[in-house]
């Protein structure tokens, strides 16, 4: 289920935020406890703490004393704001290296992307 | 209640054997531990000086700040689960847990009768008669339904086929989560259940080489590949787990966290930084020519 090769903690973050992402998760919607996390993934409950953590600490959750955690009501619009600052140099630029790598004009890709409209 | 287990400069000796050699460790208690270790690399003698079944041959173990040898009021906190079971071979499945339940102050015999049904146990069977993953299935059972402070898996696993594993796993996890105390697991499976520890011991012939948190472990090696001389002149004076070439390539794995002024470094360098799993540390760090390099 998650990778070995980098901090489990920072995989669960990211699928949350995936999830809130899209949809699939709403804002004031309850997460799963740490214990359920925990159990459905086997993976110890600290580490899957420390991954609910690191959300409270950026805001994407929010904590109700004795209930749970819940999804802030603007994480999905600052996750919006956060991937759209990337998306340029991380889907964008990595295409077109890729492109010139194998040999692909760029206006084949501009044709494309006119196609998409 | 968990109890927390001290090790001080531990040597255990057999003969002309050192299995345990000047070994010092911590263990704060009320977490799941996962002890690695190759074959022979002195997991159980370790772990049975801690349980009190055997005794040091020089150094000190504490287990909640007191020393557990012929320590009765003690060693009742400690069980320590074998692949095997600790009772007369002529003895039926059903007595064993009922001689268990008698010495065991915590024990659950509604859970004890939960797993029993899970793990498919026979209660008539003599322990002789049964195979061996029934028993390691009893044993483990034993081990979750004692529900002892301090509960030691040492390789409990073996003889047990993977859905039973698995079952196993999810058991400790499920019961750790309900009755927090302290569990060490000591297996060389880490790909199965390295995601169950919070924290990880790494040993080898006998000597502490590693203890941290899992998650700090997972990402601790980094392996540097590229043009071979950029590799040699990144990683020297690095600690060096495990070196392979291939033509004018070379790939270098070494163990400690880089700075991101080093990653931007090595990538104008032409170098390719891919992250190590749990499983390739452990095998680079216990592998003979990698657990040398790290002392």
């Amino acid at each position: 289920m998650f990778d070995d090769r980098s901090p489990i903690y920072l995989q669960i973050a990211d699928k949350i935020k995936e999830d809130i992402l899209s949809g699939a998760l709403g804002e004031d919607e309850q997460v799963m406890s740490t214990n359920q996390y925990a159990s459905f993934y086997r993976i110890n409950p600290a580490t899957a703490a420390k991954g609910f953590q690191q959300l409270v600490e950026e805001g994407v959750l929010y904590k109700r004393r004795g209930i749970g955690m819940f999804v802030s009501p603007d994480a999905r619009e600052s996750l919006r704001g956060q991937r759209r600052e990337r998306f340029f140099e991380e889907v964008v630029d990595a295409m077109i290296a890729e492109a010139r790598v194998i040999g692909i004009p760029l206006e084949d890709i501009v044709r494309r992307i006119e196609g998409a409209k | 209640m968990t109890l927390s287990v001290e090790v001080n400069d531990l040597t255990v000796r057999y003969r002309d054997t050192v299995a345990v050699d000047g070994m010092t460790l911590k263990l704060d208690g009320g977490k799941i531990y996962g002890l690695l270790g190759r074959n022979g690399s002195g997991k159980t003698s370790v772990l049975s000086v801690v349980a009190a079944f055997r005794r040091a041959t020089g150094g000190a173990v504490l287990v909640d700040g007191a020393p557990p040898f012929e320590n009765a009021a003690l060693t009742r906190q400690i069980c320590f689960v074998r692949d095997r079971v600790d009772a007369q071979d002529s003895d039926c499945v059903r007595k064993v847990l009922r001689i268990a339940r008698a010495l065991r102050p915590n024990w659950d015999e509604e859970y004890a009768q939960a797993l029993i049904e899970r793990f498919d146990l026979p209660l008539k069977k003599r322990i002789s008669a049964l195979s061996r993953g029934a028993k390691s299935a009893l044993s483990v059972t034993i081990g979750l339904a004692a529900r002892a402070p301090l509960t030691i898996f040492d390789e409990s696993y073996l003889g047990m086929d993977a859905p039973s594993r698995y079952a196993f796993y999810d058991e400790v996890l499920s019961d750790y989560m309900a009755h927090p105390r302290t569990i060490i697991v000591s297996t060389h499976l880490i790909e199965e259940v390295g995601s169950l520890f919070e924290e990880v011991v790494i040993i080898d012939k006998g000597r502490l080489v590693a203890h941290d948190e899992t998650e700090a472990l997972r990402g601790r090696g980094v392996a540097v590949t590229g043009p071979a001389d950029a590799v040699e002149a990144f990683t020297a004076g690095r600690t060096v787990l495990g070196d392979q070439r291939l033509g004018g390539t070379r790939s270098t794995t070494v163990y400690g966290q880089l700075t991101d002024e080093e990653r931007t470094r090595a990538r104008a360098a032409g170098l390719d930084l891919g992250p190590v799993g749990l499983q390739d540390l452990f095998v680079h760090l216990t592998a003979s020519h990698g657990a040398e390099a790290h002392r």
